[in-house]
Formats: C-alpha cells, structure tokens, sequence
C-alpha cells in the first residue's frame, strides 16, 4: 500500500528526534574547543626536530646531513648547514643546522623525511591547531619552533619513541665500545675516527615503526 | 473588516482595536494609506521573525532527527544563530556576473519576496485580521503565487550562466506541474463554501457540532483535499522531497546559484515566506483558519491569532520533519506523481464533493461519509498499485565486453 514506507521513515526520524533528548550516548558530536578526543597513538600531521636533554639548541640531533630536504616530495624543508661543528648529546663535534624551516603549507604529511633520516633527528607531530593570522610567516615554522624534547615525544608516541631510544643507545654503546678498543691499543688514527663516525647510521628502521 | 460582534473586552480583538484607535486619530484624507500601512507593517515584521524561528528550528530539528545537536553556539542553545546568519548575508560580498543582465538579475530576488508578501494580503490571521476581504481572495493568492514563477525564471535566465537556467527549467516545470493540483486540491472547499472569499471559507467552517469543529478536514473528501494540498504545497515551495530545483547536494542551489550575500538571503526569506503563505492556505481551507479546534471554552477563550500560529507552527514542524526523513524523488518521479497520480485524485474529489454535496445529510449521514470514501479510496488504492514499478532490476551484463 502507497505511503507505509513513508510511515516508518516517519516513525525512526521521530525516535531519533525525541531519545537524542534522552540518551546521551547517541549524541556523538564532540564539542570541539572544549572538548577533545585522546589522541590515537598512530596520529601524525606534521614534523618535528627532537632533541636530548634540556636544552634545544645544544641537545638537537639533526646534524643538517640534508636528506630529507632532497628526499621531500614537495620541497618543504629548507636547510642550511653550519661552517663549524658542535658537540651533540653524547659529546661529539657535529654539523648542526643553522636554519631548518618546514613550511607546512606545504608540506603534505608524507613523513617521508622521517623515514629517511638516519639520525631519527625528525618525527611527526600530533599538534593540529595551528591557526595563525599569517598564512605565509605564521606558517613557516623556524628550528626553534620544530625543536621539541624527547620526553615531548615519549609523551605523544610513546610504544615508538621507546623503541628509537633503545636502538640509539644501543648504537651508541657500540659507537663507545668501538672508541675504547680503538683507544687501547695505539692512539685512532684520523682515518679510523673518520670511519667510526661514518658507521654510526643508524638503527633498525623497521623496528622504529 | 469591522464586523458588529466585536467584543470590547476580549483579547481576541486587541490588534483590532488598536488600529481602529489609531486610525481615529488620523485625518480623514490620509485614513485609507493609514490602514494600510498599519496593517502592513506587523506583516512586515511577524512572518520574516517566524522566517529566522523557523531557520533556527529546522537546524535543530534537522539535527536532533540525525542524532546531533544542531546550532548551539551563538545565543542560549544557539538561538541567535539567525542573527549571526543575517549579519554573515549582510556584510558578504555581492558577486554579480559580467555576462549578466543587471537590472533583472537585481529585481528577481524582490520580486520573489514582494510576490510572497502580496500572498499574505488575503489570509486571515485571526478573527477580523485579513488586510483585505477580496471576494476572489484564493484566485488571487494562486495568481500572486504564480509571479513567483517568474521571477525563478528572470532569476536564472538573467545570470547569464548554464546551470541558473538549468536550475530555473527544472523549478518551473515543477512549480507548474504542481500548482494544477494545488489549485484543484483546493477546490472542493471553495464549493463546499459557495465562496472564494478567505473569510468566508474560515467562517463557514468556524461553527461546531457538540464540541467538534466544522472543519473541512473532517469530511472524506477534506481528508484527501488536505492530503494532496499538502503534497502539491510541499512541492510548491520546492521543499524536501520535492526540492530538486535546489537540491544542495547535487546542484548547490539551481536557479539562483549565481547569487550571493543578501541576495541569496532573500531567495531563502522568500522560499519561507512561500512556505508559510501555502501552509495558511491550507490552514484556511481545511483546518478552519484562527478557528480553535475543539469547541470547549477552555480552547475557545484562547485568542483566534495563537491558534492560527499555533497551526502555522504545526505545519513547519510537520515540513521540517518530512524533510529530515524522505529522501528526494528523481525528476520522473516527480512529474509521474503530480500528473499520474495527484491530479487524477484531485479531479475525483472535485467529483466526491459534489457527490457530498447533494447527497442527503440528515438521515444518513454515516451513510454518505462510507459512500464518499469508498468512491476515493478505490481510485486511490487502484492508482497507487498501478504505478508501483514493476521493473524488475537484474544485474547487468555486457555483451560485448568479453
């Protein structure tokens, strides 16, 4: 008969109508500024530098190598190599990078740079509000603004930061382990130290995923 | 207008009563602009407040209906949603078309709001509230009703675009495919009345047996005469199911998607304001007008005015909850449904009516109510089996494909 659909169609928009006054569980809207989902573990948006220790500057463990700034897709990521050398977190002179600019205007999520980086200097970010009433400045993140701590990132992806940490200290005990055999015998030779800073890449980048 | 029964004391009459104070204090020469413009100006107001209302309540209504919650930020439960709307449509910027034809695509969107406006002139909102009593009131709210047409059209040919006059084609195919049924759905209570007078219509149903009403609803033929009024009005005022010519998920918004800011604004006040005219209509027609619906003194005290609003707001929560549930019809389907189905039905009803009409009443009243809808409900059950589709649908195979 003409219209018996029409009645249950009817019937469950009223249902609807009235329980959503009822029940709370079949709102789903999340009201957002004030309210916010937890963070899944596997989100990302954007990169960030990560640093060890307390302070950005000192503690950053890119060493402006300039991969992933020739591997990026859309050519986001600018960076400008320092003249001299700088001791990094464990002590060692390092390049570090006198600029590194991300324009995330541009960049597309592709965490393409942290697949490539050796030094697992770059991660992504979870941190989506980032309104800004300058499309270009405000977009256009400097070092210091990409530079976030290690804990900072224990603190968003936890399961993966454990497992960088773990692989890094690893290489870095082989690194010392390897200097103080060196170191015993007869003093390095500048070829020998050359090689053991060349080694150092880097851990398993299966396992950091 | 005057009419002697007017009670002095009564609530009922308080608008009435005031303008008649006002227009006392008029001169003479000046009373007949007087009263009109004081009859105007409450228009003016009241239906384009009940147009931001009704936004507000459709988008919660709408939302409640899909389990969210709607508008809720700007005002108390967000409220004052329409007045943020109103400000956003004010200070936008009003793109206008190089290839267009300037002055016709400037007057497209007043003349749909003036042509809706003009409709209110002959409903009557309360007992003595009519701005005027014209003896052809229901011929002349369809006449006005059909200006609406042509401004769609001016709208979509003056933008000089291939999708406004698209849109425009496919809104006034429908608009005229339904305003036949609409007319003629109407018809029988101009007959049972004996008048194309509003008023008259209002007061010839405005009585009561015992307690219950002598609204036209309550008769076969009036049950189907509101049905199919109802139909053809919802597809009048290009409304879900029927909102093809601005279906916003396909079309954006047909004929007038060339406009913006408060132009655009004043196509959606006037698509309302068409709502609203076609729902008092109905009202007028079928539902006894400012008439209350139970003649009891508890129901009858209450002022004629309210009961017409209350009714006008039954019918948009009516409309908005049939547009939170149907999904809408293709173009075919349409057309199939105004001319295979509604305008055969409505043209039975005519029948019915005069069949009601000369029947005998007094004896065997019962007898000619079982009569009178079993002439309609045959056709009707009879039309609605015929018109199911019986394609069956297989799945497709390609022959040549392999």
């Amino acid at each position: 008969m003409i219209g018996t659909g029409i009645l249950k169609g009817l019937a469950e928009t009223a249902r609807n109508f009235f329980l959503s006054y009822v029940s709370k569980d079949r709102l789903t809207t999340v009201q957002y500024p004030e309210q916010r989902l937890p963070q899944i573990e596997a989100a990302r948006n954007f990169p960030f530098l990560v640093y060890d220790g307390a302070e950005w500057d000192a503690g950053m463990r890119c060493v402006a190598c300039q991969i992933c700034e020739k591997e990026c897709p859309p050519k986001c990521i600018f960076i400008e190599k320092s003249k001299d050398k700088k001791p990094d977190a464990v002590g060692k002179p390092q390049f570090y990078p006198a600029r590194f600019d991300i324009d995330i205007s541009v960049c597309m999520s592709c965490q393409i740079c942290v697949e490539v980086c050796p030094f697992d200097a770059i991660k992504m970010d979870v941190e989506f509000d980032l309104p800004t009433d300058d499309r270009f400045a405000g977009l256009m993140l400097d070092r210091h603004k990409l530079s976030k701590s290690n804990e900072y990132y224990h603190e968003i992806h936890p399961t993966e930061a454990t497992a960088v940490d773990t692989a890094l200290d690893a290489e870095r005990a082989k690194a010392a382990a390897a200097k103080a055999a060196a170191a015993a015998p007869k003093p390095a030779s500048p070829a020998a130290t050359a090689a053991s800073a060349a080694s150092t890449p880097k851990p398993t980048e299966g396992e950091s995923k | 207008m005057i009419v002697a029964a007017v009670n002095a004391g009564s609530v009922d009459q308080v608008f009435v009563l005031a303008k008649h104070a006002l227009l006392a204090r008029t001169p003479d020469a000046l009373q007949p602009l007087a009263s009109a413009i004081i009859s105007i100006i409450p228009l003016l107001v009241v239906f384009p407040s009940l147009f931001a209302i009704t936004t507000v309540l459709e988008r919660k209504g709408l939302g409640r209906m899909q389990n969210r919650l709607g508008p809720n930020r700007v005002g108390p439960f967000g409220l004052l949603q329409p007045a943020a709307d109103g400000i956003k449509a004010l200070i936008k910027e009003d793109v206008v078309p190089a290839a267009a034809d300037q002055l016709v695509h400037f007057f497209a969107p007043v003349i749909f709001v003036a042509a809706a406006f003009v409709a209110y002139a002959v409903l009557p909102i309360g007992r003595n509230m009519v701005i005027v009593n014209l003896n052809a009131g229901v011929l002349f709210f369809f006449a006005v009703g059909s200006v609406v047409e042509l401004s769609v059209f001016m709208a979509g040919w003056s933008s000089r675009s291939k999708y406004s006059l698209l849109g425009a084609m496919r809104a006034i195919a429908q608009m005229i495919s339904y305003e036949v049924p609409l007319v003629l759905a109407s018809v029988p209570a101009i007959m049972q009345a004996g008048s194309l007078s509003t008023v008259d219509i209002v007061n010839a149903q405005a009585g009561y047996t015992g307690i219950w009403p002598h609204w036209y609803l309550f008769t076969p033929w009036g049950i189907v005469g509101f049905g199919l009024f109802l139909i053809a009005a919802t597809a009048e005022s290009n409304r879900s199911p029927f909102d093809l010519p601005e279906g916003e998920s396909e079309i954006i918004a047909g004929y007038f998607i060339e406009y913006s800011g408060f132009k655009f604004a004043l196509f959606f006040l006037a698509e309302y304001l068409g709502m609203f005219a076609t729902s008092a209509l109905g009202i007028t027609l079928f539902l006894g007008g400012w008439s209350a619906p139970l003649g009891i003194s508890l129901f009858t005290v209450v002022p004629s005015y309210i009961w017409f609003f209350a009714k006008l707001l039954g019918f948009i929560c009516f409309f908005i909850w049939i547009r939170g549930t149907l999904p809408r019809l293709r173009m075919d389907q349409l057309m199939g449904f105004a001319w295979k189905f509604i305008l055969p039905m409505a043209l039975l009803n005519i029948f019915v009516t005069g069949l009601w009409r000369f029947l005998p009443a007094s004896p065997l009243n019962s007898i000619r109510w079982i009569v009178c809808a079993a002439v309609l409900a045959a056709p009707c059950v009879v039309l609605s089996m015929s018109l199911k589709q019986k394609k069956k649908l297989l799945i497709r195979t390609y022959h040549f494909a392999e």
